[in-house]
């Protein structure tokens, strides 16, 4: 016992320290994070709207790089061969190790002993600039942003603008402090001008010229940047001898695959249509070079493609990880999350990559180890994969990856010796934390059994104590109140409808069952008055709760067992009925993964969140009146995250709207609680920042007083905790009363 | 091509111009020097540019080495294509030194024919594709001025132009 004892402590102090790290963060660097990525964010909705096929872009962007990926040791072949043949030459490394000194014996050769680099993350990964250095190289970074983080000694946070958690005032005392300049630099005029004058006489005096690429193009060996200070194009144009360095998933068969990106690319990151400079050399290139007094013949320039294995070529054989390689480090992931915008990437990144598809970057690259710190701050919200160019489903990547954390090097190590010991088919050594959120259904079901009893003793301050202390759970949050008697067994003693025009099932959710009844049983009773007999499931865990903690063997377990008690109600043409956005994202998504093509393709497409699916029945002739009036009811409506990327908030709206509700909805896409993230005292300070924007949107003097309506459990708690206001769900306003 | 589709593409061109702020000026063979004459500051370099009768004026030195090209004011250049949807103009390097004289001088002033303005990135990248394959070229899609906002605030004029006047000639 004593050492599990000693574990758990430990755990603990972890936990707390993590907290504070994390707090620590944010006060330093969250402000500014906040402001650039929002702002980013918002440029983003604001360009791609302004594209005719937005989504027809991204399918072909996708497309383009899963063939890339699929054929990758034939492409390289043929990128060598076309690099070759312009003059250049090609390296491929297996390591940073093998890179490092390769790239070290070109500018021995040009007998160089500066180096003038345009920023690039895979630099970055390798550490280049610590190895040349130490081999008495002088290496100046000529993106300003990154140049700040150079003088000022520390790493990104952010793939596409690096100093992103600096503001214009720290940059001013830095550049002081460290140049004593003559004039003042109070503008970012005034900053910029003097980083320009500094850098121009380091690229100008500068031998070799190191560069990125954003794509290279595999049919003519032509490379493409994409940059808006005009940097790269400097320190190639300056300099005779050209490194650039690329991982090897940068190849795209032909230059007509790189229109889509490039329109993609900027409107994604930074929300701009495009960037100043799309730079598509063919090196070495065709302008003079700097011989002095005079230009010289551009014959004399030299080009040194380094393509970077690293770990690739073995995530591209990995069914998980592979997605990654299609990631063009736009930055969207990051710039949508609403956890990356409160801490940024120097608590939600890794070693060099940063935001949500870090994970895929640091596990392929370093082991999932290198992962582990930040991993968690995904809470699979999913606004992220419609923001990504390339739809990676970087929740999936992040879920995949702490189930391997879970399971330890040894994925099945343990499993034998601990089966029936454990509510779950998880290994032993799992966090007690997680094993605790991702059962939590069965919590529910104890709860719910020894209500009133068992919300006193969860509320008493020794298990709040308890429950910090083995659990991590927050002492400051609210314990979830279970309900004694589910819905299943209030439904259960309700007479049928007679003659009904349709018959659906619900899936009454852990939360629905056991939690929240209420919505349950308006759920039941609006659907009846718009003619449809209501079954009710005789499961309730969709596998979501199992699903977030990375437990991916429960969830499919759960979701075999939901399968079983649904296919006989959709085979009798029963539509299912789901409340929780978070589960029907389950049903329409992730069970793709857990479950076989057909068994998940049938209960996707029969399956609707209740106020999408009174929406339809609306539209198909049901009689509206038989809902509750409206009557100029003032409501405050938050939706729910995964309802959003499901792009279900406009039917809970359009109802609420149509039955004369005076109507009002947040603009914050995520309420900050994520299930069980914000009850973490890992997290809660997050959590609770993420709020902050919905607090302030919901205690405006134009809100302080309307119904606070949410779609989402998580979002219900949040809301009730930030605004001290009882909040309920849309299907309980419409809803007849009883 | 019918003359209201390329009326039309103009259109898009300019108005895309300056939603980005870029200043244009549209002239003809017969106008261009003069054109150039109120656009250019001094120091002016340039390279020649391949329309019949557009000739740069005397003022532009064309005879370039990297210390009149460094302190440039105004750099005048060809440009190949221009796409409509973005306002972008498509920059080729050649022996000439454009590449240069459009990098470091303080205004780009790029000359593109009105004829070779297209109307989308897919359309530009029908030309891109032979052109970056067959001469091994190196071109360079180039919207509005260099820009940065690693200082805390948009800023024109990094380690590229400040100012771009893009300059189409009718024929």
């Amino acid at each position: 016992m004593s050492g599990k004892n000693s574990e758990r402590a430990e755990r603990k102090v972890s936990k707390r320290a993590k907290a504070a790290k994390i707090r620590g963060i944010m006060e330093q660097e969250g402000t500014a994070i906040e402001t650039n990525t929002q702002g980013f964010n918002d440029g983003r909705y604001e360009s791609v709207a302004d594209l005719e096929d937005y989504e027809g872009l991204k399918d072909e962007a996708r497309a383009i790089k899963e063939d890339a990926i699929a054929r990758l040791p034939d492409l390289i072949d043929d990128l060598t061969a076309a690099v070759e043949d312009n003059g250049g030459t090609v390296y491929l490394a297996e390591d940073a190790a093998e890179a490092n000194e390769y790239i070290e014996s070109i500018v021995a050769d040009a007998d160089a002993d500066s180096v003038a680099k345009s920023k690039s993350m895979t630099t970055e990964e390798l550490e280049v600039n610590e190895h040349l250095e130490d081999a008495s190289v002088d290496v100046v970074e000529t993106d300003l942003g990154e140049w700040v983080l150079q003088v000022a000694e520390e790493a990104p946070s952010h793939l596409v603008a690096p100093a992103i958690h600096k503001s214009r005032e720290e940059i001013t005392t830095l550049f002081e402090e460290r140049f004593d300049p003559d004039v003042p630099l109070e503008t970012a005029e005034d900053l910029t001008k003097f980083a320009r004058e500094q850098l121009a006489d380091d690229i100008a005096s500068a031998d070799v010229g190191m560069t990125g690429a954003n794509f290279l193009t595999a049919d003519s060996g032509t490379m493409a940047l994409v940059t808006s200070e005009g940097n790269a194009r400097k320190t190639v144009a300056s300099t005779d001898t050209h490194v650039a360095v690329a991982g090897v998933e940068k190849i795209v068969p032909s230059v007509e695959d790189l229109q889509p990106f490039i329109e993609l690319i900027g409107r994604s990151g930074t929300g701009q249509d495009i960037t100043s400079y799309v730079s598509l050399l063919t090196p070495p290139i065709d302008a003079p070079t700097f011989a002095d007094e005079e230009f010289g013949d551009a014959d004399a320039r030299d080009f040194h493609l380094v393509l970077i294995d690293n770990g690739r070529m073995a995530m591209r054989e990995d069914e998980d990880l592979r997605e990654t390689l299609y990631c063009i480090r736009c930055s969207a992931c990051a710039n949508s999350c609403a956890n990356f915008q409160q801490v940024g990437g120097h608590a939600f990144g890794g070693e060099t990559y940063t935001g949500g598809i870090a994970t895929g970057w640091e596990a392929g690259i370093g082991g999932e180890e290198a992962a582990e710190d930040f991993n968690d701050l995904c809470t699979g919200c999913s606004r992220c994969t419609e923001a990504c160019p390339v739809k990676i489903d970087i929740p999936w990547v992040n879920t995949v990856v702490r189930d391997r954390l879970n399971r330890g090097a040894d994925p099945d190590a343990f499993d034998h010796l601990v089966s029936g010991l454990t509510p779950d088919p998880e290994p032993a050594g799992l966090d007690l934390q997680k094993r605790f959120f991702g059962n939590f259904s069965t919590v529910a079901k104890l709860g719910s059994a020894f209500a009133p009893v068992s919300n006193w003793v969860a509320e008493a301050p020794p298990s709040r104590w308890l429950a910090e202390t083995i659990l991590g759970v927050d002492r400051r949050r609210d314990m979830p109140k279970f309900t004694r008697g589910t819905l299943r067994k209030w439904a259960k003693g309700r007479d049928s409808l007679a003659d009904p025009d349709r018959e659906v099932v619900l899936l009454a959710d852990t939360y629905t069952n056991y939690m929240h009844v209420e919505r349950g049983k308006a759920t039941i009773r609006a659907l009846e008055a718009l003619g449809c007999e209501v079954h009710v499931a005789d499961t309730s865990e969709s596998g979501r709760a199992a699903l977030s903690q990375g437990m991916i063997a429960t969830a499919r377990e759960h979701a075999e067992s939901v399968a079983d008690s649904l296919e006989p109600h959709v085979e009798a043409g029963r539509d299912v009925i789901v409340v929780e956005p978070s589960d029907l994202a389950m049903l329409r998504n992730d069970y793709e993964r857990l479950l076989d093509a057909e068994t998940f393709d049938r209960i996707a497409t029969n399956s609707y969140e209740v106020l999408e699916y009174v929406y339809g029945l609306i539209e198909n002739g049901a009689d509206i009146n038989a809902l509750a009036d409206g009557d100029g009811e003032e409501i405050a409506y938050h939706s729910h995250c995964q309802q959003r990327t499901l792009g279900l908030d406009a039917h809970t709206e359009a109802i609420l709207d149509r039955l004369g509700f005076d109507l009002l909805t947040s603009e914050v896409e995520c309420c900050g609680m994520a299930g069980s993230f914000g009850f973490k005292q890992q997290y809660y300070d997050v959590s609770m920042a993420v709020g902050d924007d919905l607090r302030e949107q919901f205690t405006t003097p134009d809100t302080e007083d309307r119904t606070v309506v949410a779609s989402g459990t998580s979002c219900h708690d949040q809301l009730t905790e930030l605004l001290e206001r009882s909040v309920t769900h849309p299907v309980e306003v419409i809803a007849p009363a009883e | 091509m019918p003359s209201t589709q390329a009326a039309s593409l103009l259109e898009r061109f300019v108005a895309s111009l300056e939603e980005i702020d870029v200043a244009w000026s549209r002239t003809d063979a017969n106008g261009f020097e003069s054109t150039l004459e109120s656009v250019l500051e001094e120091p002016a370099v340039g390279v020649p540019i391949p329309i019949d009768g557009a000739s740069l004026p005397d003022t532009v030195e064309t005879d370039l080495d990297p210390e009149t090209v460094r302190a440039a004011a105004t750099g005048v250049t060809p440009a190949t294509i221009a796409v409509a949807d973005y306002g972008s103009v498509l920059l080729e390097s050649d022996a000439n030194g454009s590449e240069l004289a459009s990098l470091f001088s303080e205004t780009h002033v790029p000359v593109i024919r009105e004829q070779d303005v297209v109307g989308t990135m897919a359309d530009a990248f029908e030309d891109l594709g032979p052109l970056l394959r067959g001469d091994q070229g190196d071109v360079i899609v180039a919207t509005g001025p260099s820009a940065t906002s690693d200082m805390g605030a948009l800023v024109t004029g990094v380690h590229g132009p400040t100012d771009v006047h893009v300059v189409i000639v009718e024929q």
